[in-house]
């Protein structure tokens, strides 16, 4: 064979090799089934601790909601809170003042306020960028709160607005005592929300987002419209942080304006980091751990918890910082060399 | 015949208010002048400030309760030896991190302050404490025909030493001379032979050891627990963002604005006016995203 | 004939501190225009002016006759303008295939999708494999940015620009940092792009700017000393001076 033909053959090679990729890499791996298949048996192998597993799948979900702004697009915020407390407080206010007790139409509600909410903060606060917008985002999510407690006639302040009630489900399941139904109920919309971030997550948007993550600069010479693409993801993600407090609510028939505290806002962000962010199933890794690992501990002693939340922190930054998924990948990496010959 | 008494009551308010947000104002400056020079200089987001506060007040309640130690003597402790031991935090954590993204700063140093809080719970309780001041700390002075409560004037005159001093500090010798071109041009100062990196550990542990002072302070104006810490921390950050990062002055005047409102706030929506300090702070971060007088 | 792009008394000052003054220059179409002068003259800050990166303190800029001054940088870079960074400027953690088609999928406006996988955009992929191939670079399309050398790293850089199918490329210093092993690499690819596209390129090899440019205007501090052909400039007494201490290469 000619040194020619060779080398096209190699060139035909890498190109159909790249398309493929692209073409291939959004369809399903076989591993992808792994926490749906955990989720479902856990309703089997632990039924009696459903009302638990209900708040571990809305922490999911919040969790999700900020990879989407952080593992994805880069933007550091400290008051997600925000979204995840107006939706509850959306959820609330909508069957105790507005006598609307439909619980699917009242997660669309509280998510389209949320949205509102996201676009209209992110428009404005994503121009700024380090200290400024980490001050900005919290400040928000506290400012929030306390304007809460200045309207505790309507929100109930920290006591909050207990006894919510809320129709049977789909007209037919109605709630049983011990969460069978909402956790099934919260399954069901991780699962919906979850194909959604990660369809976009895989799209063209995606792949800007992965680019202004990597360098902003260089988006903005390509002509890609930045602060429009970050506001976009911004209000998707809040969105979706507020469907997860509207669960809280619906869940618990119960909120109060402990939702928009800091420490709402500083465990999800642990609970991503701890998981891997960017990589949509870090998410689910970190909410479990943290949940479990809160349930255990704060029984135990709440300082135990709080320490462990703080010494987890500080472990990951150090020694892992991308996350259990960022060392299960190094690990499979090193097998990977090892197999080779 | 209502005219002088309402002008009367409303300006004993507004005194009342100035002089009370002076106070807390002067708190908030002590403890985020610190922050703000740190972060100037190195461009470290530290959130375990809140703790270094927390940890000195601690020590000063400790000293005064178990080993007799009085007062202004606890204080003067708490300055040296949180001050020094922050230096160890510093080189064993915080150095791996200076190139670091911003956001890793962020977590290793809220799991920092996490598990400092978890700590001085575990041994100090969650109950708020307290101290017992010298006898002429408490109790009212006399001011141009009014009277101020003692320890507030204390604190603010505390405060106002200290940014003389700090000031002094600044503007007057070598040192300060290399920390203001340093925070201006790391690169340009580090190329003409100052040692940033020595630099940064003496501006650290000095502003900690302030930190520390400051929360020895804040006992008799808050009351102290662990939790402390993350309570305040906010309070600082939007001192020091609205202020400029690395300015003595735009600590100063940010301290002074939002301690003011804040304490105008709570008068005025009395019981829920915490939202004010926000709002100003946010207006005016809008407008200056790198505060007063931060630069670029 | 109205120049493709045009720039009419540009003056920019950093508070006191004037960085470009009273700035005039002219690429026609298909130009092959060199901008030369000693460091610190402000050669990337033009080219960050006519990309909008910065906002001029007074003069015009006008593309195709049309005043494109107030656009915003990424408004300019729909009309066509296009320009490379000294220091590369690329996606580091992504693929080298994924760079590019970046750069496709805005111009061919495909990016706001949110359904559709990125792979599924056929146009986009092929045109920004088409356009590694043209670089050579296909072989490389599935690796991360960063595990290429600097010199490849460069054509990304260079690849990513002309995935935009600019009218106008500015090239600041193309084949900086890069080892002269694989600079022609760099000069190939320079070399062989579309005689239509109106370039214009920041460098300091003498032997590149002569091979290449057409026209060259020596900036100096902020103004033009001069401007000409090779030949005119070549023979300048001034721009000799002004590059006195400095090695100057002939071809």
């Amino acid at each position: 064979m000619a040194a020619s033909d060779v080398t096209a053959a190699v060139g035909l090679d890498a190109r159909d090799r790249a398309r493929a990729f692209l073409a291939t890499r959004h369809r399903f791996g076989i591993f992808e089934a792994l926490p749906w298949v955990l989720a479902v048996a856990a309703f089997f192998v632990f039924p009696d601790r459903m009302a638990f597993g209900s708040q571990v799948l809305l922490m999911v979900l919040f969790a999700l909601s900020l990879d989407l702004i952080l593992g994805f697009a880069g933007i550091v915020s400290l008051g997600h809170a925000a979204f995840f407390g107006l939706g509850a407080y959306t959820a609330a206010l909508l069957t105790l003042r507005g006598g609307w007790e439909e619980p699917i139409s009242g997660l669309i509600v509280a998510a389209a306020v949320a949205a509102v909410a996201g676009a209209a903060s992110g428009w404005i606060l994503l121009r700024y960028r380090g200290l400024t917008l980490l001050v900005l985002t919290l400040a928000t999510t506290i400012m929030l709160q306390e304007l809460g407690n200045l309207w505790r006639d309507v929100t109930g302040g920290y006591d909050g607005l207990p006894g919510l009630t809320f129709t049977p489900l789909l007209g037919q399941f109605d709630y049983d005592l011990y969460g069978h139904v909402n956790y099934l109920y919260a399954l069901a919309v991780l699962f919906v929300l979850f194909m959604a971030v990660r369809t976009i997550v895989y799209s063209p948007f995606g792949q800007t987002l992965a680019g202004i993550r990597e360098n902003v600069a260089r988006m903005h010479a390509i002509g890609s419209p930045v602060h429009l693409r970050l506001v976009t993801v911004y209000t998707i993600a809040a969105a979706i942080a507020g469907v997860a407090g509207a669960l809280f609510t619906q869940t618990n028939q119960y909120v109060t304006l402990g939702v928009f505290d800091f420490d709402n806002s500083a465990g999800v962000l642990v609970m991503l980091i701890l998981g891997g962010a960017g990589r949509l199933y870090g998410a689910f890794i970190g909410a479990v751990i943290y949940m479990v690992l809160q349930d255990y501990l704060s029984k135990v002693s709440p300082q135990y918890w709080q320490f462990a939340v703080g010494l987890l922190l500080v472990l990951t930054v150090m020694f892992a910082r991308r996350g259990l998924l960022g060392l299960a990948e190094d690990a499979m990496k090193l097998f990977a060399r090892g197999k080779r010959p | 015949m209502w005219g002088p008494l309402i002008v009367s009551a409303t300006a004993n308010i507004i005194v009342s208010i100035l002089f009370e947000g002076l106070a807390y104002a002067m708190f908030l400056f002590i403890v985020s002048v610190g922050l703000s020079v740190t972060m100037g200089l190195m461009g470290f987001v530290n959130l375990a400030h809140g703790a270094f506060a927390m940890a000195g007040g601690y020590l000063v309640l400790t000293a005064m309760r178990s080993w007799d130690v009085p007062f202004f003597a606890a204080l003067a402790l708490t300055f040296v030896v949180v001050g020094a031991a922050s230096v160890v935090f510093e080189r064993v954590f915080y150095a791996r991190l200076y190139k670091a993204t911003e956001l890793d700063q962020v977590l290793l140093t809220i799991g920092l302050a996490f598990m400092a809080i978890a700590t001085y719970t575990y041994i100090y309780g969650p109950r708020p404490q307290s101290i017992v001041l010298p006898s002429y700390l408490t109790g009212q002075i006399d001011i141009a025909s009014r009277t101020f409560p003692a320890y507030r004037v204390f604190v603010i005159a505390v405060g106002a030493a200290l940014t003389a001093a700090l000031w002094y500090a600044f503007e007057r010798t070598n040192i300060g001379a290399k920390i203001r071109a340093a925070v201006d041009n790391r690169r340009m100062a580090q190329s003409i032979g100052i040692d940033v990196d020595r630099l940064f550990t003496l501006t650290f542990a000095v502003g900690s050891g302030l930190a520390a002072l400051g929360g020895g302070l804040a006992i008799d104006l808050f009351g102290l627990t662990p939790s402390f810490a993350v309570l305040y921390l906010v309070f600082f950050l939007l001192v020091v963002a609205v202020g400029g990062l690395g300015s003595l002055k735009g600590t100063l005047a940010a301290a002074i604005l939002l301690g003011v409102c804040d304490t105008a706030g709570k008068y005025i929506y009395a019981g829920a006016g915490g939202f004010i300090i926000y709002a100003v702070a946010m207006l005016i971060l809008l407008i200056k995203p790198a505060g007063l007088y931060g630069r670029e | 004939m109205t120049a493709a792009l045009e720039i009419k008394n540009l003056n920019k000052n950093f508070g006191a501190l004037p960085v470009a003054r009273d700035i005039a220059l002219a690429l026609p179409k298909g130009a092959r225009h060199a901008l030369i002068g000693p460091n610190g003259a402000g050669k990337t800050t033009l080219v960050n002016l006519i990309t909008g990166v910065l906002r001029p303190s007074a003069g015009q800029i006008l593309l195709d006759g049309d005043d494109i001054t107030a656009l915003a940088q990424a408004a300019r870079t729909r009309r066509g303008i296009a320009r490379t960074f000294q220091i590369n400027q690329l996606f580091r953690g992504l693929t080298v295939l994924e760079n590019v088609y970046l750069a496709v999928a805005e111009r061919m406006r495909a990016s706001h999708r949110l359904w559709r996988p990125a792979g599924a955009e056929r146009e986009v992929v092929d045109e920004a494999l088409g356009q590694l191939e043209a670089l050579r670079l296909a072989d490389d399309a599935l690796r991360p940015v960063r595990e290429l050398p600097y010199g490849r790293q460069r054509l990304v850089e260079i690849a990513i620009a002309l995935a935009q199918r600019p009218r106008i490329l500015l090239l600041d210093e193309p084949a900086a940092g890069v080892p002269s092993s694989e600079s022609h690499l760099i000069l190939d690819a320079v070399g062989a792009l579309d005689p239509d596209i109106a370039i214009l390129i920041i460098e300091h090899d003498m032997e590149v700017v002569f091979r290449f440019a057409s026209r060259i205007t020596v900036l100096v501090a902020g103004a033009v000393l001069t401007e000409g052909p090779p030949q005119e400039i070549r023979a300048d007494e001034r721009v000799r001076a002004v590059y006195l201490g400095q090695e100057f290469r002939h071809g």
